[in-house]
């Protein structure tokens, strides 16, 4: 696989990783604009701890996914007394005061941000990223995960058949701000440096679009959207190398994905990937097997 | 499975200066099939959503088998025995017939129990064929008909292992053979001891399946008995007919003659 193609893959596995982190609260009808908040605590502390403390990569990634966790269950409590766009102003709020806090401490960084030297290849990045879909996977096959996906649809109905809703979605924020952590700390030794400006709002909204592109119903959104977001654009940038008649697209492509985006957000709103598609691709296979074991 | 006898005694509830529900008593005996009637804006969802915990009680009690739940949460009345359908379908859209139904028994399985373990999933798959609904297990159920919704509302409802099940409206919108369907369905579940209270308008379904009646008006109870008694009533009459009670019983017997 040559260099290029490594990073590609490498950066899709992290983005999958981080729109995890952000599908399981939406999975659970919680709006989060703070990816970028559990993004920075987990690449800071991983960064601090092999930059720092000379720590082995894979225990600091675990580290910063679980104090990325404990600050989201912390934090969990006060922003799920919130609701709707107040539930996604607070979220952005708290990603805005994790980057402050980071700017303001000169031992890791500050405003330069922080660079480490340990590096994280596809040899680590992968086997985490089929951790962390494994663990999804799992996490939506438990009673837990139906509880989470059926207060996404009504709240009051859960509720009155006896889903915990505050811990049903403290548990789906707690975990997404985890993942979060983790995909923070892939972040960091996948590019040997973090910062607070190239992990700002822009990278929170990016992240959601992940998921709400991708869409909240499967496990497959966030899936299909770190998809569409990191490679479409490669492949728009390749045409533009490989076709003269393409040029436009080297400076015009994020011009062409936009609108390409907003396509889908017209055609598809519930996301690309729904239960109803898969229901009706399930479908169309039983019937192939069927015809064909008839033939 | 044993039903539960459900009391409400000087129940009021107001929203902003409106009283919805004024001094109401009237109990739902043990295992009885009581049906809710009386006019649109009687009151009658309103109870369903003070019993079921959905709004708090503004005054009096309710109880069921003698002990006050009024201030258990609505999550915690499933634990109590109080399972329940809503009059527009509230069933999960994004999900599957069979992860609506396991809804229902959620709150008596471990949370990190795997959902669609083989037990809990034959446990569904027999209710649901129970209900006549063995074919759509798997399907999604924002794609199925609307008879169909109703039915699997029920089932959800059922698998909650009620002591009383409250049905709201569950035949409105059901063809004769649905309703049908759904009456053998609720008397199979009443001769399980299951205490079952139906708000209902279809007064034909009210005769076939229930044994008492309550009827309702501007949130106060004015009548108690058999569904053969609540036709003769004159303050139920004036309520629905919205006239003097004796002109319509004199025309009536002068029809009869």
């Amino acid at each position: 696989m040559s260099g290029y193609m490594s990073g590609v893959l490498a950066v899709l596995l992290i983005n999958m990783v981080i729109a995890y982190s952000v599908f399981l609260p939406a999975a659970a009808g919680l709006l989060n604009l703070g990816a970028a908040g559990f993004v920075l605590i987990g690449g800071y502390t991983a960064g601090g701890l092999t930059s720092r403390a000379g720590w082995p990569l894979v225990p600091a990634i675990l580290v910063a996914g679980l104090f990325a966790g404990v600050v989201a269950f912390v934090l969990a409590f006060p922003i799920l007394r919130t609701r709707g766009v107040y539930m996604v102003l607070a979220t952005f709020a708290f990603a805005e005061v994790v980057g402050g806090i980071y700017l303001n401490i000169p031992s890791l960084g500050g405003a330069t941000g922080l660079s480490v030297s340990t590096y994280a290849g596809l040899p680590v990045i992968i086997p985490t990223t089929v951790c962390v879909v494994a663990f999804v996977a799992w996490l939506l096959s438990t009673r837990l995960g139906l509880a989470m996906r059926a207060a996404h649809d009504d709240e009051n109905v859960s509720l009155l058949f006896g889903v915990n809703l505050r811990m049903v979605q403290v548990a789906a924020f707690t975990a997404g701000g985890a993942l979060g952590g983790i995909g923070g700390a892939l972040l960091v030794h996948q590019f040997n440096f973090i910062d607070v400006q190239t992990t700002g709002v822009l990278f929170s909204i990016y992240v959601l679009l992940y998921v709400l592109i991708g869409g909240t119903q499967t496990a497959w959104g966030p899936f299909a959207g770190a998809l569409f977001f990191t490679v479409v654009p490669e492949i728009l940038r390749t045409m533009s190398k490989l076709d003269p008649s393409m040029k436009f697209l080297e400076a015009g492509r994020f011009i062409v994905f936009g609108i390409a985006v907003v396509l889908i957000m017209v055609v598809r709103p519930e996301g690309l990937i729904t239960r109803t598609l898969i229901e009706k691709v399930q479908g169309s296979l039983r019937r192939l097997a069927a015809r064909e074991t008839a033939a | 499975m044993n039903g539960a006898e459900l009391s409400l005694a000087g129940v009021c509830k107001s929203f902003g200066g409106l009283t919805v529900i004024d001094h109401l008593g009237f109990t739902v005996k043990r295992g009885s099939r009581t049906a809710l009637i009386g006019p649109n804006g009687a009151g009658k969802t309103t109870v369903f959503n003070l019993v079921s915990g959905v709004y708090p009680i503004d005054d009096g009690t309710i109880s069921l088998d003698g002990e006050d739940i009024s201030i258990v949460s609505p999550a915690g009345r499933i634990g109590h025995g109080i399972s329940r359908s809503f009059q527009n379908i509230r069933l999960m859209p994004h999900l599957s017939t069979i992860e609506n139904v396991m809804l229902g028994e959620h709150w008596r399985r471990p949370a990190f129990s795997l959902a669609r373990g083989r037990r809990a999933v034959e446990s569904v798959k027999a209710a649901l064929a129970d209900a006549g609904l063995q074919t759509y297990p798997g399907q999604v159920v924002a794609n199925l008909p609307y008879g169909i919704q109703k039915r699997i509302e029920v089932v959800r409802a059922l698998l909650a292992e009620p002591k009383i099940l409250m049905l709201d409206e569950p035949a409105a919108g059901l063809n004769n053979a649905e309703s049908d369907d759904l009456r053998a369905l609720l008397e199979r579940v009443s001769a399980r001891g299951i205490t079952l209270l139906v708000v209902e308008h279809d007064m034909h379904f009210v005769r076939r399946l229930c044994d008492h009646v309550v009827v309702l008006n501007f949130g106060r109870l004015i009548f108690e008995g058999t569904p053969e008694e609540v036709h003769r009533d004159p303050a139920v009459l004036e309520a629905y007919l919205g006239t003097d009670a004796r002109a319509v019983q004199s025309d009536n017997t002068a029809k009869a003659r």
